[in-house]
C-alpha cells in the first residue's frame, strides 16, 4: 500500500499592535489577570467594538507578501458559541469575505525542489481570553487580558505532504510575519499558534477523513505530533477501521495525540455579518502604498546576499532566517574589509554559537556589528591569527573592550613583519639542518615540522602563512 | 406648576420664575404619587436629581447650557453610571453600570437633570410594556389599557405630566407606538444619528435612541443635544446633524406629502383613519400637497423584522450568561447548567421566544432561507422608500392600527401583538427618521399621526409637525384623571 499524507495548517499570528483589535486596551503579555480588559473586552451591556485600523494594514501587508488577492470590501462576522473565555458569546471574525484571498508561498521540499504551497485565505479576528483550570480548587479562573487581541488566521491549502514540509512552511510563515513586523513570533507567549489538519490516503485516491491537531506550540512538537498522527491513521485503516473526524490534542510528555474531551458536539456557529461594524473598504491606492512600502522579503534578501556578497545559498538562507540576523550580518559585511563569506562564517558559527550558549537573541548581542567588523578586519589583514581572533572575540563578549585594544593588551598581535619572520626562519633553518636536508631531498612534508618550530620560536605570534611562504622560498632556493 | 412643555419649563427657569430645585422637587413628588398607579419608573434618583438641581441653580448667564436644570427621565435601557440599569429584566436586576451611555452623558452635559429610569418591555421586546419584570406600565388615559411599548414607561411619564421629556429607543416602533397610544410626540431619528454606545443592544441594525415629549419643538430641543457623531459607535453617522430648533418655523407651503394605500389597509380602525385624514387636511390647509405613492413591498415589513431583529438579539443577548454580571443561578454544578439556569431564570418568555426564533433563523441550513432572505427583503423595502422620496418630501399615515388596547388583551398572542408595529417597522428597516404626533381622540383615547422622512431629513420632519402643532391643539390634551379610574 502506498500512502500519501495530506496536511493543511491553520496558523494564528497575533498582530503586533499596541492595542486590541476592537478596543483600546493594551496587548502586552504577562500582565496580572484581568488588568488589561476594558468594558468592551468584558462585553458589558451597551458597549460597541471600534476597529483598530492598524490591523488592516498588517493583514494587507501579509497578503501582498504571499502574492494574495486583497479583498477591497471585507466584512466582519460573528461566530456564535458559549464559553466563559468568550465574553460576548460570539467571536468577531471574518467569514465569507476575508481581507486576504488566495495566495501562495514557495518552500524548499525535502528533495531540494521548489514546492508551491497554496494559501486559501487569511482573515482578521479577535482572540478569546484564557481559562485556568488548575489554579483554583474545584473552580476555573477566567483571565480576559487576551480577549480582543488581534489575530490573523492564515489557512493553507492541504498541499503539504509530510511533517517536515509542514514545519518548513510554518517556519517560513514564522519568519515572514516577523520580517513584515506584523507579529513577534513568540511561540512561548502564544503569539504564533498552529493547528494541523491531517489525513492519509492511497496515492491517487480521494481525500481521507482528516483530524485536527491542536495545542502545537513548538516546531518540534508539530513535527512529532503530525508524524504520530500519520502513523496512527495508517494503523487504524490498515486494521480495517475508519478515521473519526475529531479534534485531537498533542501530549508532548507521551508523544501521542489524544481526542479532545468536552467539545465533541459540532458547533453551529451561526455566522452572520456583525451589524456593529462597517465593512472594511480599501482601495487600490491604499494597497499600492502598502506594496511600495513592503520591506525586502526573506526570498529577495536571500537572493541578494548570494548575488551581492557571493554567499553560498545555504549560508544566505540561514542568515536570512530572521530579519535581525540578516540586518546584523549586512551591517558587518558593509563595515568590514574582510571577505563576505568569512564574515558569514564568523556570524553564523562564532557569534551564533555564543548567542546559543548564552540563550540570547541577536538583538541582545554583546558585540555590535561595528565592533564585530573591526575584529574581522584584524583577522583579514593578518593582525591576528584565526585562533587569536577567537580569543579576542571571547574577550570582547566579556566586555573587555574593542578588538584592537584587546589584541594589544593580550599581546596577540601576529608578527607580520617580513624582516622579523625572516630572522626566525633563518634561525630555525640553522637549528634543524637534518630536516632541511630531508626537505631538499624530496620529503616536502617535513616543512610542517619547520613551520611549527618557527611558530614556537615566535611564541605562536608569527603569521603562519607568511612563515610557510618564506620557509618554502628559502628551502627551495 | 403646570408647565405644559419642556420649552415652557425652560423659559420659566431662564426667567427665574422657578428654580430647578423647586421644579425637580415637584417632579419627584408627582412621580411618587403616580408610581403605584402607572408604575412608569423602575428607579427614581431623587438625591442625585436634587443635588444636580441645586448645582444647576448656581449657574448663571453664559454658564447655562441648552437644557439647564430641566428634569428628564431615561428609559432603563441606557446605562447610567452608578445607577441601576435593568432593561426591564430580572437578568439585570442587580446590574449597576460603571459608565454612562453617550445619550446620558450628552444630555447631562447639556444641563438636563435625570430624575429616574423608566420602565420598559424586557430588553425592548414588546409593544405593550407587559413583559417587564418590574410589572406592567399603565396608560394614563385609561389605566386598564396598555401605554404601548417598549418605551411604555417613558411615554406614560411624559403623558401624565410627570416629566416633560424622556428618552426612549425605537427598534420597530417602540418610541412612536407608545407616543401614539399615550397622546404625545415621539421621534426616532435617522439610524446612526444618535450614538448607541451604552444603549443595551436588542437589534443592532435597527435600534435607535430618540425622544418622548409633548411637542415637536420639545423634541428638537432634546435631539439637538443628543445627535451627532460618536467615535465609540462605528455605525454613528459622521455627517453633522442640523440645528433642529433653528429649523423650526419655516412655512410648509409646497411640501409634498406622500400617502400610501398600505398605511390605510383593512386593519386600520375606521375612527383612527378619520383622525389621520383630518390631520392630513390640516397639512393641506397649511400649503402642503398630498401625493399618492406606492410602497409595494411594505407588507414584507413585519415578517422581515421578525427574522432580522430576533436573529440579532439572539446574538446580542449571549453575553448575559451569569459569568461576569447580571443574574447568576445558584447551585449550578457545571457550566451548562449555570448557563441554562441563569438564562432561563433571568429572561422572561418573550425574550426567550425571540432568542429561540433568532437562533433558528441563523442556524445551519436555515440562514439563507431566513436571515439572508430577510436582509434582501430589507433592501427592497428601502428601495421602495427611496423611489417614493423622489416624488415626495415626507410620507404620512397612522402610527398604529388602533388606539390603546386593554392590558392582557394581546400578550398571549405574539403574532397579533407583533402586528401592532405594522406601520412603524418599515422606517426602522430602512433606517429612516420617523415620528408620531397626537392628531385626535377616538372614544377618549389618543390617536397618532406618523411622518416618515428621507435619511437625514429630521429638520424637515420636525418642522412639519411643529407647523401642524401650531395650528392644532391635540398635543395639549391631557389624560382626564390619574387615579386608576378607567374612562
Amino acid at each position: 500500500m502506498s500512502w500519501e499524507t495530506v496536511i493543511g495548517l491553520e496558523i494564528h499570528a497575533q498582530l503586533a499592535t499596541r492595542s486590541k483589535i476592537f478596543s483600546g486596551s493594551p496587548t502586552r503579555y504577562g500582565a496580572d489577570p484581568n488588568t488589561q480588559a476594558s468594558l468592551i473586552d468584558l462585553a458589558y451591556p451597551g458597549v460597541l467594538p471600534v476597529l483598530n485600523e492598524k490591523v488592516v494594514e498588517m493583514a494587507v501587508r501579509f497578503g501582498l507578501a504571499v502574492n494574495a488577492k486583497i479583498t477591497e470590501r471585507s466584512v466582519f462576522a460573528r461566530k456564535n458559541y458559549f464559553y466563559p473565555d468568550l465574553p460576548k458569546g460570539y467571536q468577531i471574525s471574518q467569514y465569507e469575505l476575508p481581507i486576504v484571498g488566495e495566495g501562495h508561498l514557495d518552500i524548499r521540499g525535502e528533495s531540494g525542489d521548489v514546492r508551491q504551497i497554496g494559501i486559501t485565505r487569511a482573515h482578521l479576528e479577535e482572540d478569546a481570553g484564557k481559562s485556568l483550570h488548575d489554579r483554583f480548587d474545584g473552580e476555573s479562573g477566567i483571565d480576559l487580558n487576551r480577549a480582543g487581541t488581534p489575530l490573523l488566521e492564515i489557512v493553507s491549502e492541504p498541499d503539504l505532504r509530510s511533517a517536515v514540509e509542514a514545519v518548513t512552511y510554518m517556519r517560513k510563515i514564522h519568519a515572514l510575519v516577523q520580517y513584515l513586523g506584523i507579529c513577534d513570533g513568540n511561540m512561548q507567549e502564544g503569539s504564533f499558534r498552529c493547528d494541523a489538519n491531517v489525513s492519509v490516503r492511497q496515492r491517487g485516491a480521494e481525500l481521507g477523513t482528516r483530524t485536527e491537531l491542536k495545542n502545537l506550540n513548538s516546531f518540534r512538537f508539530i513535527e512529532k505530533a503530525i508524524n504520530f498522527e500519520i502513523e496512527r491513521q495508517i494503523e487504524v485503516i490498515e486494521e480495517g477501521g475508519k478515521i473519526r473526524q475529531e479534534t485531537r490534542l498533542y501530549d508532548a510528555d507521551r508523544d501521542e495525540t489524544r481526542p479532545m474531551r468536552g467539545k465533541e458536539e459540532a458547533n453551529d456557529y451561526r455566522y452572520f455579518p456583525d451589524p456593529d461594524l462597517l465593512p472594511v473598504v480599501i482601495d487600490a491606492a491604499y494597497i499600492d502604498a502598502l506594496r511600495a512600502d513592503l520591506p525586502e522579503l526573506p526570498e529577495q534578501k536571500c537572493q541578494r546576499f548570494q548575488d551581492d556578497y557571493g554567499l553560498r545559498v545555504d549560508d544566505a538562507a540561514l542568515l536570512c532566517e530572521t530579519r535581525p540576523l540578516a540586518d546584523f550580518y549586512e551591517a558587518v559585511a558593509k563595515a568590514t574589509a574582510a571577505d563576505p563569506q568569512v564574515a558569514a562564517n564568523w556570524v553564523l558559527t562564532n557569534l551564533g554559537g555564543q548567542l546559543n550558549r548564552d540563550g540570547l537573541e541577536i538583538s541582545h548581542s554583546k558585540v555590535s556589528p561595528g565592533q564585530f567588523a573591526e575584529l574581522l578586519d584584524a583577522l583579514s589583514d593578518g593582525t591576528v591569527s584565526g585562533n587569536g581572533a577567537k580569543e579576542v572575540f571571547e574577550a570582547m563578549w566579556q566586555g573587555e573592550g574593542r578588538a584592537q585594544d584587546i589584541i594589544e593588551a593580550r599581546g596577540l598581535r601576529q608578527i607580520s613583519d617580513d624582516t622579523l619572520i625572516e630572522a626566525l626562519v633563518d634561525q630555525v633553518i640553522g637549528e634543524f639542518p637534518d630536516q632541511v636536508t630531508q626537505y631538499r631531498e624530496g620529503k616536502t612534508k617535513v616543512i610542517g615540522f619547520l613551520v611549527g618550530k618557527v611558530m614556537q620560536a615566535s611564541q605562536g605570534k608569527a603569521n603562519p602563512g607568511q612563515v610557510n611562504a618564506l620557509l618554502k622560498r628559502k628551502l627551495d632556493a | 406648576m403646570a408647565y405644559e412643555t419642556l420649552s415652557a419649563q425652560r423659559a420659566a427657569l431662564e426667567s427665574g420664575e422657578v428654580s430647578s430645585l423647586d421644579l425637580t422637587n415637584e417632579v419627584l413628588a408627582n412621580i411618587q404619587e403616580a408610581q403605584p398607579t402607572l408604575n412608569a419608573f423602575v428607579t427614581v434618583t431623587a438625591d442625585r436629581a436634587l443635588a444636580a438641581a441645586k448645582a444647576s441653580d448656581q449657574r448663571k448667564g453664559a454658564d447655562r447650557r441648552p437644557l439647564e436644570g430641566l428634569p428628564i427621565a431615561h428609559k432603563d435601557i441606557f446605562c447610567t453610571d452608578g445607577v441601576k440599569t435593568s432593561c426591564g429584566s430580572r437578568m439585570l436586576e442587580n446590574f449597576t453600570p460603571p459608565y454612562d451611555a453617550t445619550v446620558v452623558s450628552r444630555l447631562a452635559d447639556a444641563g438636563a437633570i435625570m430624575v429616574g429610569k423608566t420602565n420598559m418591555d424586557e430588553f425592548a421586546m414588546g409593544s405593550s410594556n407587559e413583559t417587564s419584570y418590574f410589572g406592567n406600565v399603565l396608560n394614563p388615559w385609561d389605566t386598564s389599557r396598555s401605554p404601548g411599548g417598549s418605551s411604555g414607561g417613558s411615554a406614560a411619564a411624559v403623558s401624565a405630566g410627570l416629566v416633560r421629556a424622556a428618552t426612549g429607543t425605537d427598534t420597530g416602533g417602540s418610541i412612536r407606538q407608545p407616543a401614539a397610544l399615550c397622546g404625545i410626540t415621539g421621534v426616532k431619528p435617522t439610524y446612526g444619528r444618535v450614538s448607541r454606545f451604552g444603549m443595551i443592544a436588542f437589534a443592532s441594525s435597527l435600534d435607535q435612541a430618540g425622544t418622548l415629549t409633548a411637542t415637536a419643538a420639545d423634541a428638537a430641543l432634546m435631539l439637538d443635544s443628543m445627535c451627532g457623531f460618536d467615535e465609540r459607535d462605528s455605525t454613528s453617522l459622521a455627517a453633522a446633524p442640523p440645528d433642529l430648533v433653528a429649523g423650526l418655523g419655516k412655512s410648509i407651503e409646497g411640501l409634498r406629502i406622500g400617502i400610501a394605500d398600505c398605511f390605510f389597509d383593512d386593519g386600520l380602525d375606521a375612527d383612527n383613519e378619520a383622525c389621520v385624514r383630518d390631520a392630513l387636511a390640516v397639512f393641506e390647509s397649511l400649503g402642503a400637497t398630498l401625493v399618492p405613492i406606492e410602497l409595494p413591498n411594505l407588507h414584507l415589513s413585519v415578517p422581515t423584522y421578525y427574522v432580522v431583529a430576533p436573529a440579532e438579539c439572539s446574538s446580542n443577548l449571549s453575553r448575559f450568561d451569569g459569568i461576569r454580571f447580571g443574574h447568576r443561578a445558584a447551585d449550578a454544578d457545571d457550566l451548562t447548567t449555570l448557563y441554562r439556569r441563569s438564562r432561563s431564570e433571568g429572561f422572561g418568555p418573550e425574550v426567550q421566544r425571540r432568542i429561540l426564533t433568532g437562533t433558528y433563523a441563523l442556524s445551519s441550513g436555515y440562514y439563507d432561507a431566513y436571515y439572508l432572505k430577510a436582509q434582501q427583503a430589507r433592501q427592497v423595502i428601502r428601495a421602495d422608500f427611496t423611489a417614493a422620496f423622489e416624488r415626495v418630501d415626507l410620507i404620512a399615515g397612522p402610527t398604529t392600527p388602533t388606539p390603546a388596547f386593554g392590558i392582557g388583551e394581546k400578550v398571549d398572542d405574539p403574532v397579533t401583538m407583533y402586528l401592532n408595529d405594522i406601520y412603524t417597522i418599515g422606517a426602522n428597516l430602512a433606517g429612516l427618521p420617523a415620528a408620531s404626533a397626537p392628531c385626535g381622540l377616538v372614544r377618549g383615547l389618543p390617536v397618532g399621526l406618523q411622518l416618515i422622512a428621507p435619511m437625514l431629513a429630521e429638520q424637515r420632519m420636525l418642522n412639519a409637525l411643529h407647523q401642524y402643532q401650531l395650528s392644532t391643539d391635540w398635543h395639549t390634551r391631557r389624560p382626564p384623571a390619574l387615579a386608576g379610574q378607567p374612562q
